[in-house]
């Protein structure tokens, strides 16, 4: 039996709370900012909640914050709309292209398989240049077609999905098969619902990676129209001389942590599903 | 591995692989070959015409002082990110192991930083530590120091660090839990009826059976202190103070969409792909063979 000392029990608690606490630490202080007004935020370092809650979040909300043109509800639906196409994208797409590479032969299979292999390869930072410029070709510069279709193609999800078919036992696909049964049939009554966990783990993964899109969506947008929120909280912090609006700032942090940070929280299974098999 | 049952079908499979090949051929193959190209092009003054120039591109880059230190930033950026996120995840990961009963209750405290994006992280702790506005920063001026990032380098070095790892720490916890939870209970007993302490116990047994999943965090936290935490330096310091937090990919960014030099910014584009390419290799081969003892 390995000991278990008293004192020992004691430091790791101790730190394992000092560890949680450190990682909130800068979350509650943004939570305090946005809950008082600019002159208290700026002259005294608030260390508790204030009564301006509810003013700078329905401010944020509706009315947004100066010079940026578009309120927070609009920035955060442009949000949803760019987190939602991208996961929906790519999980639908990747089905599709995983199912045909592991329930097909036929020619140029292996060429395609490499081809989006490579992409894993390729972040979106390293070839920004040359791909905006395709989106201004194509016209999708200030659209929501162009803030999700060049994210949607990436290979995790396709190889995810390929792992995940070359488990399937052979015999249902047999006999489906003696039974008269079409592929597509194949694919929708049998594959798709068997495959319902690892769609649900990539989902809550490719909702954060799609919600936490920056360096893309800060090119391609010029149209306040199409601001995601986190492009409008960047564009708040560019102020200049003058005095940015730190509470209207923190509100709208808070709200653009929310529905990433309530999605690990809730769907916690899910989430380190999606991680581990994800990265390896 | 193949499957020994298939359909049979001559237009289906083109059709159900279209959509991502297009979009890869598209967004992917496309674009990196263009980058690729345009890496050994030069646009006149006016961008009228340009010409063929072979490495000419690379050579400036490697000659130019802001390149190779914007490197050097890279290197010391990115080891920090890695170096305190790895420290900081490995202690709360073996912590919250012999926390039993109560390690998914710190699970939940400890990973929810991951869903915060590198730029929101940016934004939180650029104003923990704003010079006028910011808390932290009013207690190190209290305490003597003269705190302002926007004119210190080393002042901004320390902060986009603590920012990119703050993140980064959540991701490296969850992976080293995952890997402690794995080791076989047998083993720690077998050392503790050995004698050893916990200390040894920790180096001897749970470290090396732990490598695998190190080796792993190593290369996923340079590509993420690479690529990822281009939100953070955007938001905490646009690269400066005097380019002393210009990361190569904020380089790339800057070179590009700002000061419009196509052919260097793609120089710079393709030198980055060949890191990734590399980092990517090196991971599978040493995946495939487990590091292991």
């Amino acid at each position: 039996m390995v000991a278990h000392r008293p004192f020992q029990t004691f430091v790791t608690h101790g730190i394992l709370i000092l560890g949680a606490l450190v990682l909130a630490f800068p979350i509650y202080v943004t939570f305090v900012a946005s809950t008082h007004t600019i002159e208290e935020v700026t002259k005294s370092f608030p260390l508790l909640p204030g009564s301006h809650l509810v003013e700078n979040y329905l401010r944020a909300l509706t009315v947004g914050p100066r010079d940026v043109g578009a309120t927070v509800g609009t920035m955060m639906l442009n949000s949803l709309i760019m987190a939602l196409g991208i996961t929906f994208g790519k999980i639908s797409i990747s089905l599709l292209a995983a199912f045909a590479i592991v329930y097909f032969r036929f020619r140029l299979r292996n060429v395609f398989f490499w081809m989006i292999f490579i992409t894993l390869m390729l972040p979106i930072e390293v070839r920004i240049l040359p791909t905006y410029k395709v989106a201004a070709d194509l016209k999708l510069l200030d659209s929501y077609s162009g803030l999700i279709f060049p994210l949607i193609a990436s290979a995790t999800a396709t190889f995810l999905f390929r792992q995940f078919f070359m488990t399937v036992p052979d015999e249902l696909c047999e006999a489906h098969r003696i039974d008269g049964g079409g592929p597509m049939r194949f694919f929708f009554d049998i594959l798709l619902p068997m495959s319902r966990t690892s769609i649900a783990a990539l989902f809550v993964i490719l909702f954060i990676y799609g919600w936490n899109q920056y360096l893309w969506p800060l090119l391609i947008t010029s149209d306040q129209k199409y601001y995601t929120l986190l492009i409008g909280i960047k564009r708040m912090l560019d102020v200049g001389e003058g005095q940015a609006e730190w509470p209207i700032i923190m509100a709208s942090t808070i709200l653009a942590m929310l529905p990433p940070v309530l999605v690990v929280i809730f769907m916690q299974k899910q989430f380190v599903r999606g991680m581990t098999e994800t990265e390896k | 591995m193949e499957k020994r049952v298939v359909f049979r079908n001559n237009v289906l499979p083109y059709l159900l692989v279209a959509p991502q090949v297009i979009i890869t051929l598209v967004f992917f193959i496309w674009p990196a070959s263009q980058a690729l190209w345009w890496s050994f092009l030069r646009e006149d003054a006016f961008g009228t015409k340009s010409a063929f120039v072979w490495f000419e591109n690379f050579a400036d880059l490697f000659a130019s002082a802001e390149y190779l230190n914007s490197f050097r930033v890279t290197l010391i950026f990115s080891s920090a990110v890695a170096g305190v996120g790895f420290s900081v995840a490995l202690l709360l990961a073996v912590m919250a192991d012999r926390a039993l009963r109560s390690a998914t209750v710190y699970k939940t405290l400890i990973i929810w930083p991951y869903a915060v994006a590198p730029v929101v992280a940016g934004v939180l702790w650029f104003f923990l530590f704003n010079p006028t506005v910011g808390m932290v920063a009013f207690f190190i001026k209290k305490a003597g120091v003269n705190w302002n990032h926007t004119l210190n380098g080393t002042q901004a070095m320390t902060l986009v660090i603590i920012a990119a790892a703050w993140r980064e720490i959540s991701y490296n916890f969850l992976f080293f839990l995952a890997g402690l939870q794995a080791i076989p209970h047998a083993f720690i007993e077998a050392a503790a009826i050995d004698g050893a302490g916990p200390w040894k116990r920790f180096w001897t047994i749970v470290f090396p059976l732990l490598s695998p999943t190190m080796f792993f965090l190593i290369v996923v936290n340079i590509v993420y202190a690479f690529f990822d935490t281009f939100g953070v330096i955007h938001a905490i310091t646009r690269g400066g103070p005097n380019y002393a937090t210009n990361i190569l990919v904020y380089k790339v960014f800057n070179d590009g969409f700002i000061n419009l030099d196509l052919g260097g910014s793609a120089a710079q584009s393709v030198i980055l792909m060949i890191v990734v390419i590399t980092l990517t290799v090196v991971q599978f081969r040493f995946i495939e063979r487990k590091v292991n003892y």
